[in-house]
């Protein structure tokens, strides 16, 4: 990320969150019982916002890396979403597995659902922010200890 | 005696509340994504925010990392949750009236100044302690629904469809063994 931003990155990155918000409202995706229903093979009805978002979102992917070099408000590259694959991808993603499974709610959906008057959707973000800080802690000292085995904790 | 016919599964059992509203819904998360990638070539993720944000109170590297992005990814946020109330003040309340909308009767709707807010029903402590298993691997896994299951299929990256297969696979089995332990809503 260059430091000189566009002065529209951060509205288009609001406008963005805006439209990516109201279609996890309208899809009911912000409705735990939702999701729920769709885990216990109630209602498929995910499936068509999880691959119809890819769908759309692929296009861009495609498409943008052979017509521009760069992005205009960033100047960075187009370049696909590639994450190395380790074992972390399969230990991380069952561990999201358990706790999407119990509570039918994920990032993004948890912060629509607060948008559209869920209080009590904050039980979920703050034990998101409680597993994201264990495991950063946690990993930040496996990293720390990892580069000086015999450096201060 | 005429033979039962083979039980098929009719569109009504698999979508008992229509298509349109997770179709349209979906191509909005996806417009959403589209935008922010076509104008700043970042393939956003909702999961990141949770480390990012966390860096302002703590000088962990695993936070600290992301200090350049913090900043954006509030704002990102803040439009998930504006977009959110932006649905319920048109839509969710009426206001706006389309036939691609299905209400549905999960969970219990509320009225404050004239907006029908929408609250779940699922219980809190299913919500924290899934909430912390969430908050753990997605970090752990690089990413969640939105950076695997949107951005990152989007890409057609293998990392990410694996990471979408294991955790759809292991969300299925435990909603499933939850809901077959009589724990409901």
């Amino acid at each position: 990320m260059s430091d000189d931003r566009h002065p529209l990155f951060k509205p288009l990155i609001f406008l963005g969150g805006i439209v990516f918000g109201f279609g996890l409202g309208f899809s009911q995706m912000a409705r735990p019982e939702v999701v729920l229903d769709f885990l216990q093979f109630e209602d498929f009805g995910l499936l068509f916002v999880m691959f119809g978002a890819a769908v759309v979102s692929g296009i861009a992917f495609a498409v943008m890396p052979r017509i521009r070099d760069r992005a205009p408000l960033t100047g960075d590259r187009y370049e696909r979403r590639l994450k190395p694959f380790d074992r972390n991808v399969l230990v991380g993603g069952a561990i999201f597995g358990v706790g999407w499974g119990l509570s039918g709610i994920c990032p993004g959906a948890a912060y629509a659902s607060l948008g559209v008057g869920n209080v009590t959707i904050l039980w979920a973000l703050a034990g998101m922010f409680l597993g994201a800080y264990a495991q950063g802690v946690y990993r930040s000292r496996a990293t720390a200890s990892d580069a000086a085995p015999a450096g201060a904790d | 005696m005429v033979a039962d016919p083979v039980p098929l599964l009719s569109a009504a059992e698999l979508f008992p509340n229509g298509i349109s509203r997770y179709a349209v819904g979906g191509l909005l998360v996806g417009l959403g994504a589209l935008v922010i990638y076509v104008g700043t070539g970042i393939p956003a993720g909702a999961s990141t925010f949770l480390e990012s944000t966390l860096s302002y109170v703590s000088d962990q590297s695993r936070f600290q990392q992301y200090v350049g992005s913090r900043d954006w990814r509030v704002l990102f946020t803040l439009g998930i949750v504006l977009g959110g109330t932006l649905f319920a003040a048109t839509v969710q309340s009426g206001v706006v009236t389309t036939s691609l909308y299905e209400t549905g009767s999960t969970g219990e709707l509320y009225e404050v100044a004239g907006v029908t807010l929408w609250s779940t029903t699922v219980q809190p402590w299913r919500l924290f302690l899934g909430g912390i298993l969430v908050g753990v691997g997605t970090r752990v896994g690089k990413g969640c629904t939105s950076g695997h299951g949107v951005c990152g299929v989007g890409s057609a990256s293998k990392t990410s469809l694996v990471g979408v297969a294991t955790f759809l696979a292991v969300a299925i089995g435990t909603a499933q063994v939850v809901a077959a332990l009589g724990v409901s809503p």
